[in-house]
C-alpha cells in the first residue's frame, strides 16, 4: 500500500525531480541572513592581535594603550582566557598513536603559527577593536621554526612541542599480500614517482563568524555560528566553557560556503563566545579575509612517493606508497588532522583488483596554520596517486589507459566486496561508469583530434580517473573515537492545521539544496504539493539532534530519515482518516493534500479538515482516538562503515608550451551516487565539486616562506578559479541506490573535488607526452610546466 | 570625528553620522540596513559586494561612503518586487545559479550591467561579464545558464507585450 518500495513512483512525486529550492528565492532577493547581517542590541565586536612570527615565544604582553584605548570595552590575553576555557586536544581514541598538544584559545607562552590569535580586544565597533589591536605590545622571542615537513622529523629540526620529543603526530601503516615479491615478478614493471600536493584552503566566500549572547538570568549562551554542524558545536561550547550543554543553543541560518571548513573549533570564535559571558552583551566576530587564509584550516600538504606494478599484459599488481604530510603545529579538535592521511591510506587503489598494496603514512607537526579536513579529505591524493601512476604505467607498457582502467576496475557484479584495503564495496559500478564517460566524450573521436592537432604544433591532453567516495559515514568515523560527533540525524515532521507540513532536520544547509530536498522527499512521501511544506534547519533549539552537513551524509543520511518521518506520519494519518470515514487505512491513501480513496483516488477528505477536527474539535473523535499527527525518525548507516560512491572523469586540456598555461577545455564526470533526489542540485554539486578540483590543481596553493610566512593571504595573490578559466562541465550519472536505506541515496558533494585534480593530472601529462616531459606537482602551475619543459 | 553623509539608495535617501573611513559597504549594510550587498574581501577582488555607483557597477568595499554623496547608489534590493523576482532572479532561480547566495548580489548587478548594454548576450560574452566575481559553489555555468535564461524570459515577456 503505501510502502517505501512504491514512493518513488507515486503521484506528489518529487523525488528524483530537478525542482528549485524555495529558499533559494529568498536569497536572490538579498534576503539572506547570513552571521555579519546580523545586528543585535548593545552588540560589540571582537578584534584579535595575532602572532606575526610562525613560531615565538611570548616574553611579555602589554595591553595597558589597548584598554584605554576609544572604545573598548574588554581585553583578554591568551593567559586570562586560559583561565577561563578549558583546554582541547585534537585526538581521537580509534586513531592509534596520534598526539596533539592542549590547546588554548589564544596562544598563552609560545605562538606557534603566523596568525595564531594571542590578544582578544572587544570595542564598541570593529574599527574601535581593531585600533585598539594595534595598541597591543608583545615582546616575542623568536625560535626557529620547522615549517617544512619534509624536513620536520630530521634530527636537527626544532621541535614543537618538546614534550614529545619529535614532531611525529601520527603515522600508519598497511601491509596487504607481498610487494616486493610480487613487484620482484618477471614481467612486472614498475613506474615510480614523487607526488608534491601543495597547501591550499577553502575561501568560503562568507568568512567565517559568529556572534554570540548571553542570558544570565537563565544562563544561556546562544551562537550564531558560520557553520555546518551545531550540535557539535553545542557539545564543544558546553565542555570547553563548563556550561550545561542544555543551555548552549547554536544557529546556524544561511551559511556562505563551507566546504569542510566550518566544522573545526577556532580560537577566536571560543573567545567571543567567552566575551559575550564576560560582558553580558552579544558580541560579533566576523574574519577579515587576511585572517581566514591566515587561520581557515588549510588542507592537503602532501609529498607521496609511490611505486605501481603492472605486467605487460595490463595487469595491476600493487601499489607501495609513502605520503608525509604537514599538519601546523596541533591536530585540530575535534575531528582530528590525521583523518586526511588515514583516508589516503584507505582509498589509494580502492577500485582496481590489484592484490597487493603497502603503504606507509606520516603526519607531522610544523609551524604553518593548522590543516585539517577540507572538502574531499584524502580522496584528491589518493586518486592522483593511484590513477597517475596508472596512466605512467600505460604509458610504460603502451595500453591506452581507457583499456588499461578497463582490465583492472572491479567488476559491477562483483559486490559486496573489499578492496585491497580492506574498505568494504557495495552497490558500485565503476565498469559501467567508465563505459558511459567515453560515450559521452565521444572519446575516440578526441583521441583522433588530439593526433590531428598535434601534426600542427598543438598539444591538447586527455586525462582520466577512476574514483570513490566515502559518504554517509557511520560512527566508526569520529564517534567510535569518542568525538563529539553525532552520525546519525533526525528528522520531525508535523500536519500543521492547515494542512501543511513543518518539517525540521538536523541536516543543516549551506548552499547545498538541504532544505529543497528535505521537502521533495516529505513532500513526495506523504502526499502534498511541494509548496505546502515549510522546512526548519540549523537550530539546536528547535531541531532533532544530529550530526549535521558534512562527509557527503545530508542527502543520504538526514535524507532518510526524513523519509522514515513523512512514512511514520503518514501511517499516522490515514489511521485517523480510517477512524473519521469509517474506512480502513489500507484503503485510503494521501495525494495532493487530500486523503483518497487509494484505488480511484476519489478525494474523500482534505488534509485540513482532518487536523482542525484533530486540533479544534477533539470532541467529534472517539476518546480511545489519540492522534499524534507529528513524528520524528532517525538514521544511521549501520552495516557498513561508510557508503562508497563511484564515479569516472575525464578532463582535455590543452597546455601552452611557450608560456606553461594550461587551458581546460571540457570536463566530463559520471557519477554513481544512487539514487539522485534532485538532479538539478546534485549536478551542481558535481561541477562545483570539479571546479574546487580544478583550482587545486592548477591555482590554488598557500605559499610560505621558509620562515614560515604566508606570502599571499589576499584574494589577488591566492588564485581561486574564476568563470573565465573554467570549462563547461558535462555530468551524467549512473544510479545504483545504496542497499543501506530506503531511500537508496549516497553522497556527491565531494567527488568533483576528490577525482578532478587527477584528470587533470593526467591530461596534461597526456599533453605533455610528445615533448617528453612529466609533470608530478599540483598546482600545476605556468612556473613548473615550464620547468619540466626545461625552459626556465 | 564624524561627519553626516546622505546617500541615494535605490532612490532612497539614507542619513547618518559615520566616521570618514566608513566603506560604502559598510554603509550600505550597517547604516542603512540593506544585507543583500555582501562583503568577501574587503580588498576588491572577490566582487561580492558590486552595486552600482550612477549606473556603473562598482565595489563597494572599494569607495568611501562620504565619496558617494549626492551620487545614485543601486543595490540588489532594487531588484524585482516583493511580489515577484525581475526576469534575472527568475532566471537564476529557475537555473540553479547559485547555492549559498553569498555571490549572488554581485553577480546579479554584473548581470544587470549586462543586459542594459548587451540585451541578448552570447555565452562567451556573458561568462566575460562574470569573470571578475567569484563564486565558489557552482563553477558558474549555471550562472550562465541563469542569465541566459533571464534574456529567454525578458524576450518572452517583451512578446506577450507586443501582443
Amino acid at each position: 500500500m503505501t510502502g517505501p518500495a512504491t514512493i518513488f513512483d507515486r503521484p506528489n512525486r518529487y523525488i528524483g525531480q530537478p525542482t528549485p529550492r524555495a529558499d533559494a528565492a529568498r536569497l536572490l532577493a538579498g534576503r539572506g541572513r547570513f552571521v555579519d547581517d546580523i545586528q543585535l542590541p548593545r552588540m560589540v565586536h571582537a578584534a584579535f592581535h595575532r602572532s606575526p612570527h610562525a613560531h615565538a615565544r611570548i616574553v611579555s604582553v602589554d595591553v595597558t594603550a589597548a584598554r584605554a584605548a576609544s572604545g573598548v570595552l574588554g581585553v583578554w590575553t591568551g593567559a586570562e582566557m586560559a583561565a577561563l576555557v578549558t583546554p582541547y586536544v585534537g585526538v581521537l581514541t580509534h586513531m592509534a598513536g596520534l598526539r596533539s598538544a592542549p590547546q588554548h584559545p589564544l596562544a598563552v607562552d609560545v605562538a606557534r603559527w603566523q596568525g595564531e590569535p594571542l590578544v582578544m580586544i572587544v570595542a564598541r565597533s570593529r574599527a574601535e577593536a581593531e585600533d585598539a589591536a594595534e595598541l597591543v605590545e608583545v615582546d616575542y622571542e623568536e625560535l626557529p621554526p620547522a615549517c617544512d615537513a619534509t624536513t620536520a622529523l630530521a634530527k636537527d629540526a626544532a621541535v614543537i612541542h618538546a614534550d614529545f620529543g619529535s614532531n611525529l603526530a601520527w603515522e600508519r601503516k598497511v601491509d596487504v599480500g607481498d610487494i616486493d615479491a610480487a613487484f620482484a615478478q618477471p614481467g612486472v614493471q614498475i613506474v615510480e614517482r614523487e607526488f608534491r600536493f601543495g597547501r591550499h584552503t577553502g575561501v568560503t566566500l562568507e568568512s567565517r563568524g559568529t556572534v554570540c549572547e548571553f542570558d544570565p538570568s537563565e544562563g544561556c549562551l546562544t551562537m550564531h555560528y558560520s557553520g555546518q554542524a551545531p550540535h557539535m558545536m553545542q557539545v564543544i561550547l558546553s565542555r570547553l566553557m563548563s556550561l550545561p550543554e542544555e543551555n548552549v543553543r547554536v544557529i546556524s541560518n544561511d551559511v556562505g560556503g563551507s566546504f569542510g571548513i566550518k566544522i573545526h573549533t577556532y580560537g577566536d570564535e571560543l573567545a567571543a563566545a567567552v566575551a559575550a559571558r564576560a560582558l553580558g552583551r552579544p558580541v560579533k566576530f566576523v574574519a577579515d579575509r587576511m585572517e581566514s587564509f591566515l587561520t581557515d584550516i588549510h588542507a592537503r600538504d602532501h609529498v607521496v612517493k609511490a611505486r605501481m606494478g603492472v605486467t605487460a599484459s595490463g595487469t595491476i599488481v600493487g601499489i607501495d606508497m609513502h605520503d608525509l604530510t604537514g599538519i601546523g603545529p596541533f591536530s585540530m579538535y575535534p575531528r582530528t588532522s590525521a583523518i586526511e592521511c588515514n583516508q589516503v591510506l584507505n582509498l589509494t587503489g580502492a577500485p582496481y583488483t590489484m592484490q597487493h598494496y603497502r603503504a606507509h603514512g606520516q603526519v607531522v607537526f610544523q609551524n604553518k596554520n593548522l590543516m585539517c579536513q577540507y572538502r574531499a579529505v584524502g580522496h584528491p591524493i589518493a586518486m592522483a596517486v593511484a590513477d597517475g601512476l596508472l596512466e605512467d604505467a600505460a604509458r610504460v607498457i603502451g595500453m591506452d589507459p581507457v583499456e588499461l582502467r578497463r582490465r583492472n576496475l572491479m567488476a559491477d557484479d562483483s559486490y559486496p566486496r573489499s578492496s585491497t584495503a580492506g574498505m568494504k564495496l557495495d552497490d558500485l559500478s565503476h565498469q559501467a561508469a567508465l563505459k558511459k564517460l567515453c560515450e559521452i566524450m565521444d572519446y575516440d573521436g578526441l583521441r583522433a583530434e588530439q593526433a590531428r592537432l598535434r601534426e600542427q604544433g598543438i598539444f591538447r591532453g586527455i586525462g582520466f580517473v577512476s574514483m570513490v567516495e566515502v559518504t554517509n559515514p557511520s560512527p566508526m568515523f569520529y564517534g567510535i573515537g569518542g568525538a563529539p560527533i553525532a552520525s546519525q540525524d533526525g528528522a520531525t515532521v508535523r500536519l500543521d492545521a492547515g494542512g501543511a507540513l513543518h518539517v525540521s532536520s538536523s541536516i543543516t544547509e549551506q548552499g547545498q539544496g538541504t532544505n529543497g530536498i528535505l521537502a521533495q522527499i516529505a513532500a513526495g512521501v506523504f502526499g502534498v504539493d511541494i509548496d505546502r511544506v515549510k522546512v526548519t534547519t540549523g537550530d539546536t533549539g528547535t531541531v532533532p539532534y544530529g550530526g549535521g552537513t558534512w562527509a557527503s551524509r545530508g542527502a543520504g543520511i538526514g535524507g532518510e530519515a526524513m523519509l522514515l518521518a513523512a512514512q511514520a506520519l503518514k501511517e499516522q494519518v490515514l489511521d485517523v482518516a480510517a477512524v473519521m470515514l469509517q474506512s480502513e487505512p489500507g484503503l485510503l491513501d494521501i495525494r495532493g493534500g487530500a486523503v483518497v480513496d487509494a484505488a480511484t483516488g476519489a478525494e474523500r477528505m482534505g488534509l485540513a479538515d482532518l487536523a482542525r477536527t484533530v486540533y479544534y474539535r477533539g470532541n467529534e473523535l472517539p476518546s480511545d482516538l489519540k492522534p499524534e499527527l507529528i513524528a520524528t525518525r532517525h538514521y544511521r548507516v549501520t552495516d557498513f562503515p561508510f557508503v562508497f560512491t563511484n564515479g569516472a572523469m575525464a578532463a582535455h586540456v590543452e597546455v601552452d608550451p611557450e608560456t606553461g598555461f594550461v587551458k581546460v577545455l571540457h570536463f566530463w564526470a559520471v557519477e554513481d551516487c544512487g539514487r539522485v533526489i534532485n538532479p538539478m542540485l546534485v549536478d551542481e554539486q558535481v561541477r562545483g565539486g570539479v571546479v574546487q578540483g580544478i583550482g587545486g590543481a592548477l591555482y590554488e596553493e598557500c605559499l610560505y616562506s621558509d620562515d614560515g610566512q604566508l606570502l599571499n593571504a589576499t584574494m589577488a595573490d591566492y588564485m581561486v578559479p574564476m568563470a573565465a578559466e573554467m570549462p563547461e562541465i558535462t555530468v551524467a550519472h549512473i544510479e545504483t541506490p545504496t542497499k543501506t536505506s530506503f531511500l537508496g541515496a549516497k553522497g556527491a558533494g565531494e567527488a568533483g573535488t576528490g577525482g578532478a585534480p587527477a584528470a587533470i593530472l593526467n591530461a596534461v601529462n597526456d599533453a605533455l607526452q610528445p615533448m617528453g616531459a612529466t609533470i608530478w606537482q599540483m598546482p600545476m602551475t605556468p612556473e613548473r610546466i615550464l620547468k619540466v619543459l626545461g625552459k626556465v | 570625528m564624524k561627519t553626516s553623509v546622505s546617500l541615494k539608495i535605490n532612490g532612497k535617501s539614507y542619513q547618518d553620522d559615520v566616521e570618514p573611513r566608513t566603506l560604502l559597504s559598510d554603509f550600505i549594510r550597517h547604516h542603512a540596513g540593506l544585507k543583500g550587498t555582501h562583503v568577501g574581501c574587503e580588498h576588491g577582488v572577490c566582487g561580492a559586494c558590486t552595486v552600482m555607483i550612477d549606473g556603473k557597477t562598482a565595489r563597494s568595499c572599494l569607495a568611501f561612503a562620504v565619496q558617494c554623496q549626492d551620487h545614485d547608489i543601486t543595490t540588489v534590493e532594487s531588484l524585482g518586487t516583493q511580489e515577484e523576482l525581475s526576469p534575472l532572479q527568475q532566471g537564476f532561480w529557475e537555473k540553479h545559479g547559485l547555492q549559498c547566495g553569498y555571490c549572488t548580489s554581485g553577480m546579479l548587478m554584473l548581470a544587470t550591467e549586462l543586459l542594459e548594454h548587451n540585451p541578448t548576450p552570447t555565452r562567451d560574452e556573458i561568462r566575460e561579464a562574470i569573470s571578475g566575481n567569484l563564486c565558489r559553489c557552482t563553477g558558474y555555468q549555471t550562472i550562465i545558464d541563469s542569465i541566459a535564461r533571464a534574456v529567454e524570459i525578458k524576450a518572452g515577456t517583451a512578446l506577450e507585450a507586443a501582443e
